[in-house]
């Protein structure tokens, strides 16, 4: 898969401070892109080069091959984290407003804008002030600016703070379908279940260094332990439990289960396969709960900022 | 249309739509208006009153000389003695007595003259009390030296004297004050002008950091392009705000001399044409001078110059507040750095009516003509006064030079400075940020 946006080496310095340090990125056409960090990582620095905001000290950017150019604003739709909208300007001549800044003639935004505030159901709001509307439905017009007109590359920095569930929900079903439309988009969140829900790639950036990137479920493969939540039903929970600490590498586990089962984690050893831990347990006893610990990225990213300290 | 049309119209419609513009769009031409017409009847209400004085003269040397004018009616009690001469005026509320002891030698006499009164008598009053007596006693003294009055009367000369440039073109005094209003006029004018409106850039600034939607803004557009785009929208809603005001003002002041010219002819008119009388028709000539004088002045280069230095000015100080609302998170916050840029909008103006008008070409004056700073204000108020050209060149030059490194100056800082929140900014800071 070609990439679409690939950042090389990038660095950037505001005077002693380092907030960027050789940091390098692929991100494959029609990906979602998970962009992970602590505060202050330096993930809105990048976010920010590659919007042309900053400009790297060193490095480069490519988008579709090209190096970044001034023109390739209109390739880009950028939700940043700090938002907002003019206080004192109407709903509608604001989106017109920003949408003709990223090019588009004023008949082409009104007509798309009118699609959009169609599908959202907001068409009324459109000679209200923003002044007038709760933060959320000011979030709900930065949104379709954002996407407006139509970028190869969506780039959301928290996108989904400030949303109640169900608009969350909404947002998240249009991210999704922009992406079947061919958009690629570039999550930068601290929300983890969000990135476990919707990036297939990602990146993780700790104290202006990138420290793990790659395909999410490669990126789990390689920080799965071979460790396997077994749940197993016996007359002799302990008999059981000795049993096993003698054989394996077990730790207790925490499920929930409606009778009394022995639940503990195994980690198997190179030369053990999950076939015949099976096979022993299925003497022990009934067999309530077999399956392989995949970590979370959220469990991925603490201990991958953990060791890196 | 381009992106920094479409910033300039949005800049544009948002200051003038902004209820405050209006407000003062509207109502600034009528409170100056206001206070112009409030002045001008404060002024007719005071002429209005009249002053009586009474007078107790012993000498009998000026029982004609006081007649009633309109301002100060006199009151002869010389025949009362001084005692009775002093209750009555009490009693009456007069303004005062005046007293003139019977001595003989007139310069005894002009040290020995008494004014009683409750009140300090006021100044105007005063003066025309002993104008009156020095002229009677100097006539007095001409009378005894054998002197012809009407003699001494004919061989009075006034001089004015005729002031004349090498190349032969004729000056005047005349022509020294109109120069000085021209020039007052157009550097005060520059100076509202950039506090106004450069005020107005900054409060742009501001808002559209505070309101978090520079981000947004500046994904699309360059912060060059935001910065540039903001000052010409403000500049051009000035424009039209300083155009209503001229217009909205001389309406009203029209109206409003008309109104109380009225007012001003009754009680005048006899004193207006006293003076004509006195002048033999000296208001005509004047008037017609007056003409003469400003066709006599270089207008095209005068409107070309206050045009190149209100637009250099606008933008130099324009700029300057820019990158200062970029560096603030509110206007409060502000304050700290405003020195910079009323310090030498206030030294322009003060050398401009200070050593401009003393001495237009003076090294004061030239010097400050020349430092890009204060060079718009001081430069036009010396050029109606003839400035030569490669002076202005010079001075030009520098200003143009230094518009372009202050915008880039402000530029760079305003491209850090809209994206940095919640830091207490120095002047340490903004020097590290021109380097980012």
């Amino acid at each position: 898969m070609a990439n679409l946006l690939e950042v090389q080496q990038a660095t950037k310095q505001f005077g002693s401070f380092t907030a960027l340090k050789d940091v390098s990125i692929q991100v494959p056409k029609g990906s979602i892109f998970g962009l992970l960090g602590p505060n202050g990582a330096g993930k809105t620095t990048l976010i920010r080069i590659i919007n042309q905001i900053t400009l790297p000290d060193q490095g480069s950017v490519y988008l579709d091959n090209e190096l970044l150019h001034p023109q390739h604003i209109k390739d880009i739709g950028y939700l940043p984290e700090e938002r907002g909208l003019y206080k004192s300007m109407k709903v509608g001549e604001q989106a017109l407003y920003l949408a003709q800044l990223k090019g588009l003639s004023k008949s082409e935004a009104k007509e798309r804008l009118k699609y959009w505030f169609d599908k959202f159901d907001i068409t009324d709001w459109w000679n209200k002030k923003i002044q007038e509307l709760s933060k959320g439905m000011a979030q709900k017009v930065q949104f379709i600016v954002t996407v407006l007109h139509k970028p190869k590359l969506l780039i959301f920095d928290e996108p989904f703070s400030g949303f109640d569930p169900i608009n969350a929900n909404v947002i998240k079903d249009e991210i999704l379908q922009l992406r079947d439309e061919g958009a690629t988009v570039i999550f930068s969140t601290h929300r983890m279940e969000s990135v476990e829900e919707l990036c297939d790639h990602m990146a993780l950036i700790n104290k202006s260094k990138k420290i793990l990137d790659g395909k999410v479920t490669d990126i789990k493969k390689a920080f799965k332990t071979n460790t396997f939540e077994v749940g197993v039903l016996t007359e002799n929970n302990n008999d059981l439990y000795k049993n096993l600490q003698d054989n394996f590498d077990i730790t207790p586990a925490n499920f929930k289960t409606i009778d009394d089962q022995l639940k503990v984690k195994i980690t198997l050893n190179d030369d053990t396969s999950s076939n015949e831990l099976l096979q022993y347990l299925s003497n022990k006893g009934q067999i309530m709960r077999f399956n392989e610990v995949i970590p979370t990225v959220n469990e991925i990213f603490i201990k991958t900022i953990t060791d890196n300290e | 249309m381009s992106n920094l049309k479409l910033i300039i119209k949005r800049e544009f419609i948002a200051r003038v739509r902004n209820k405050t513009f209006i407000v003062m769009t509207f109502l600034s031409p009528l409170i100056v208006v206001g206070m112009i017409s409030l002045i001008t009847w404060l002024a007719t209400v005071n002429n209005d009153e009249i002053h009586k004085v009474a007078f107790f003269d012993e000498t009998g040397f000026f029982n004609t000389s006081f007649k009633d004018s309109n301002d100060i009616n006199y009151i002869n009690y010389s025949h009362l003695t001084l005692n009775d001469a002093k209750d009555s005026v009490v009693i009456k509320k007069l303004d005062g007595l005046l007293y003139v002891p019977k001595i003989v030698n007139t310069k005894e006499l002009a040290k020995s003259i008494q004014f009683y009164a409750d009140e300090v008598p006021n100044v105007t009053t005063l003066n025309k009390l002993e104008k009156i007596i020095g002229d009677e006693l100097t006539n007095h003294n001409f009378k005894e030296k054998g002197l012809d009055l009407h003699l001494i009367k004919e061989a009075k000369t006034e001089v004015n004297i005729q002031i004349q440039n090498f190349l032969g073109k004729k000056t005047s005094k005349m022509s020294s004050y109109i120069k000085m209003i021209f020039g007052g006029l157009a550097g005060y004018l520059l100076m509202m002008f950039i506090i106004i409106y450069g005020n107005m850039v900054m409060r742009s600034v501001i808002e559209e950091k505070s309101n978090r939607i520079i981000e947004i803004i500046i994904s699309s557009v360059k912060p060059m392009e935001l910065m540039m785009g903001k000052i010409l929208g403000t500049s051009f809603a000035g424009i039209l705000q300083f155009f209503i005001w001229v217009v909205l003002g001389s309406i009203l002041l029209t109206v409003g001399l008309l109104f109380f010219n009225i007012d001003l002819d009754q009680n005048n008119i006899q004193e207006a044409l006293n003076t004509i009388q006195k002048t033999q028709g000296g208001m005509m000539a004047n008037a017609a001078e007056f003409l003469i004088e400003i066709k006599g002045l270089p207008l095209g280069t005068l409107v070309l110059s206050f045009l190149v230095y209100f637009i250099g000015g606008y933008f130099l100080y324009s700029s300057i507040y820019a990158a200062i609302g970029a560096a603030v998170d509110n206007e409060t916050d502000s304050q700290q750095f405003m020195l910079p840029v009323i310090l030498p909008l206030m030294l322009g103006i003060y050398v401009g009516f200070f050593s401009v008008i003393e001495n237009p070409h003076g090294t004061v004056s030239t010097i400050f003509s020349m430092i890009p700073l204060t060079s718009p204000i001081v430069m036009l108020m010396r050029i109606p006064f003839g400035v030569r050209w490669w002076e202005v060149l010079i001075s030009i030059c520098l200003l143009i030079a230094s518009i372009v490194f202050i915008t880039w100056l402000a530029g760079r800082i305003y491209r850090v400075g809209i994206l940095m929140y919640g830091k207490k900014i120095t002047y340490k800071e903004l020097f590290k940020w021109m380097k980012y």
